[in-house]
C-alpha cells in the first residue's frame, strides 16, 4: 500500500498554489497561463443581466448557466442536460435565444442577457408567461422557463423572416402555424409532454402581437 | 472540465500568435467544444476566443459567388437572402440541423470542424481510437446502427455529423485558412475532411493552429435544390442518412450524401447516372460499401431517399 500522507500533502500544496496564481492573473481581457495545468484560472466579466449591470470574477470554466444560477442566484433558468440537448437553460442574449449551458460566462463580456426573471414577474407577467398559465403549458414546470424564453424569441425570429425546416417556400415570409411552431420549438424538450398546450399558448400570443 | 486560460483575439495575427501557446484551441460558438470539454474528451489548456475577429460577413466574390466569414452563425447563413435564393440546398441543410438555439451560436467554421464522432466516442469508459489513438474501436463489433458504411477503416467507423458540410460538398465550396506563420491557402471541401485510415484522430487537412477565415461558394449553378434528411424523429436529431441534391431541368445534377462516412460522400461518376434514376446512381455511389447487420439498412435508405429526391425535383 502506498503511504497516504504524501499524496494528501501534495494536493493541499497544489490547491494553495492554484489559488495564489489565480489571484495574481485575474484580468478582464486575458487570464495568463497558470503555473500548474490544473489550477483554476479566474477572470472578470461584466455584462447586463435583466437590465442590471453585473461584474463577476469567475473560474474560466463557469458556463453562463452556472453564472446565472450559482453566482447571481437567478435560479429560474434550469439545468436539464448541461449538453445542449434539452433547452431548459434557454436564455435570450442580445435578442437571440441560446443554450446557456454551452456558453462560457467569460465569453459574454458586454452582452445583454434576459432570463425568465427579466421577462416578467408574478405581479406583471409577460404575455407569454400569462398565456402558458392560461393554456396549462406545463405540468412539473421544469422546462417552462426555457420554453417561454424560447417561445418569445421564436416569434421574433418569425417576424424577422427567418425560415425554418418546414417553411415550404424559403424565399417567402414564414407564417405562424402549428407546424412552424412545433419545428421551431423542437430544441425545448418537455418530459411531461405539455407540447400541444405550449403551441396553443404561443399561437395565442402570436395572434395578439401580430 | 480541465482548467484553462482564456484570451480574446482581435486579428488573425493575434490569433496565430496565441495558437502557438501549448494546448491552445480556438473557440467560436462553443457548442461542440464545450460539450466535449465537459466530458474531458477535449482538454485545451488555453482557449482563444475568435468571436472578435470580424469574420461574420457574407460578401460577393469577384466571380459571382459568395464568401462566407468563418464566424457567420448558422441561423444567419440559412436566412441570408442570397443563400435562400441561389444556394437553397445550403439553407435547407442548415435548417435541418440541431435546434434554433444551437444554430444561433454555431458558426460556419465550427460546424465544419465539429468532431466526427459516434456514441462510443462520448462514453469515456469505452476504448476509442479517436479519443485515445491505439486504444481500439468499441463500435467495431458493437452496436453500429448509426455508423458509417463507406470509407471506413479497421480503426474507426464514425460518421461526420454535419448537415451543412453535405450541402457544401454538393456546391463545391472551398475553405480559406491562415496558418500561424501567416501563410494563406484554399482547401477544396472534397479534401478538407479526411477518411479515418489508421489515424482517425486526425479529421481534417488543417495544420495545428491553422485558422479558418471563410468558406467560399462558386457562382450559382441554378437547378432545383433539395436537402432530404432522414432521422429518428421529425426534428432535432442527427441524420441516419441525408441527401443534398442540385438537379437541373434536363435531369443532370449533383448529389452528396451524409450520415454514411467520415466525410460528406460524393462520387462524380455516380452523378453521370442521375438521369437514369436512383438505382444506377446509388449503385455507383455506394460501391465498395462495408456494412454490418445493424447498418446495412443505410444502403436501401440512401437509394430510396435519392429516389424521393429525384421525384421531388421532377415534380
Ligand atoms: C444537441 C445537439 C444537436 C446537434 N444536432 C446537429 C445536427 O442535427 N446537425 C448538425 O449538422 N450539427 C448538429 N449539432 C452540432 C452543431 O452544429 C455544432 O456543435 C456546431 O456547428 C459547432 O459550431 P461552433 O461554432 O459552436 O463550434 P465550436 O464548438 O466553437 O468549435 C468546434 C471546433 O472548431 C474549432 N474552430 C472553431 N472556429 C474555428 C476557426 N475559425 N478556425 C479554426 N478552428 C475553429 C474549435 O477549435 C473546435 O475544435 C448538434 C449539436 C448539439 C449539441
Ligand atoms: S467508430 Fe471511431 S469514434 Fe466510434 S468508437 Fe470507434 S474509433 Fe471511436
Ligand atoms: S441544460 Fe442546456 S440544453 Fe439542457
Ligand atoms: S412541464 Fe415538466 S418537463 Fe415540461
Amino acid at each position: 500500500m502506498p503511504p497516504i500522507e504524501t499524496p494528501s500533502i501534495s494536493r493541499r500544496c497544489l490547491v494553495a498554489a492554484g489559488a495564489a496564481s489565480a489571484a495574481a492573473t485575474a484580468s478582464p481581457l486575458a487570464a495568463t497561463a497558470a503555473s500548474n495545468a490544473d489550477a483554476p484560472v479566474l477572470a472578470k466579466v461584466s455584462f447586463e443581466i435583466n437590465g442590471k449591470p453585473q461584474t463577476l470574477e469567475l473560474d474560466t470554466r463557469t458556463t453562463l448557466l452556472d453564472a446565472l444560477r450559482e453566482h447571481l442566484k437567478l435560479t429560474g433558468t434550469k439545468k436539464g442536460c448541461d449538453h445542449g440537448q434539452c433547452g431548459a437553460c434557454t436564455v435570450i442574449v442580445e435578442g437571440r435565444r441560446i443554450n446557456s449551458c454551452l456558453s462560457l460566462a467569460v465569453m459574454h463580456e458586454g452582452d445583454r442577457v434576459t432570463t425568465i426573471e427579466g421577462l416578467g414577474a408574478p405581479d406583471r407577467l409577460h404575455p407569454m408567461q400569462a398565456a402558458f398559465v392560461k393554456h396549462d403549458g406545463y405540468q412539473c414546470g421544469y422546462c417552462t422557463p426555457g420554453q417561454i424564453c424560447s417561445a418569445v424569441a421564436v416569434l421574433d425570429e418569425i417576424k424577422a423572416g427567418i425560415p425554418s425546416h418546414v417553411s415550404a417556400d424559403l424565399t417567402a415570409s414564414p407564417e405562424v402555424s402549428g407546424e412552424e411552431l412545433r419545428e421551431r420549438m423542437s430544441g425545448n424538450i418537455c418530459r411531461c409532454g405539455a407540447y400541444s398546450n405550449i403551441v396553443e399558448a404561443i399561437t395565442e400570443v402570436a395572434g395578439r402581437t401580430a | 472540465m480541465k482548467a484553462f486560460t482564456y484570451e480574446r483575439v482581435r486579428s488573425p495575427a493575434e490569433a496565430a500568435a496565441a495558437a502557438r501557446k501549448p494546448g491552445a484551441k480556438f473557440i467560436a460558438g462553443g457548442t461542440n467544444l464545450l460539450d466535449l470539454m465537459k466530458l474531458q474528451i477535449e482538454t485545451p489548456r488555453h482557449l482563444i476566443d475568435v468571436n472578435g475577429l470580424a469574420l461574420d460577413k457574407i460578401d460577393k466574390t469577384p466571380d459571382g459567388g459568395l464568401r462566407i466569414g468563418a464566424l457567420v452563425r448558422n441561423t444567419d447563413l440559412a436566412a441570408d437572402k442570397r443563400v435562400r435564393r441561389d444556394y437553397a440546398v445550403l439553407s435547407r441543410a442548415l435548417l435541418a440541423g440541431a435546434s434554433g438555439q444551437l444554430r444561433n451560436k454555431a458558426t460556419t467554421a465550427g460546424n465544419l470542424l465539429q468532431r466526427t464522432r459516434c456514441p462510443y466516442f462520448y462514453d469515456t469508459n469505452m476504448p476509442c481510437n479517436k479519443r485515445m489513438p491505439g486504444a481500439g474501436c468499441s463500435a467495431i463489433g458493437g452496436f453500429t446502427r448509426s455508423h458509417a458504411v463507406l470509407g471506413t477503416s479497421e480503426a474507426c467507423i464514425a460518421t461526420h455529423p454535419s448537415d451543412m458540410a453535405v450541402a457544401m460538398r454538393a456546391l463545391g465550396a472551398e475553405v480559406e485558412t491562415v496558418k500561424p506563420d501567416g501563410a494563406v491557402r484554399t482547401i477544396p471541401i472534397a479534401d478538407f475532411h479526411r477518411l479515418p485510415g489508421a489515424t482517425p484522430h486526425l479529421e481534417t487537412a488543417l495544420a495545428p493552429g491553422e485558422l479558418i477565415t471563410a468558406v467560399t461558394l462558386p457562382k450559382p449553378i441554378g437547378g432545383v435544390h433539395i436537402y432530404q434528411k432522414v432521422r429518428d424523429r421529425a426534428s432535432y436529431a442527427f441524420a441516419l442518412v441525408s441527401v443534398a441534391a442540385i438537379v437541373q431541368r434536363d435531369g443532370s445534377g449533383r448529389v452528396a450524401v451524409g450520415g454514411v462516412a467520415h466525410k460528406p460522400w460524393r462520387v462524380e461518376a455516380a452523378e453521370a447516372q442521375l438521369r437514369r434514376g436512383a438505382k444506377p446512381t446509388a449503385d455507383l455511389l455506394l460501391s465498395g460499401a462495408k456494412t454490418t447487420p445493424d447498418n446495412a439498412y443505410k444502403l436501401t435508405l440512401v437509394e430510396r431517399t435519392l429516389g424521393a429526391v429525384l421525384a421531388q425535383a421532377r415534380a
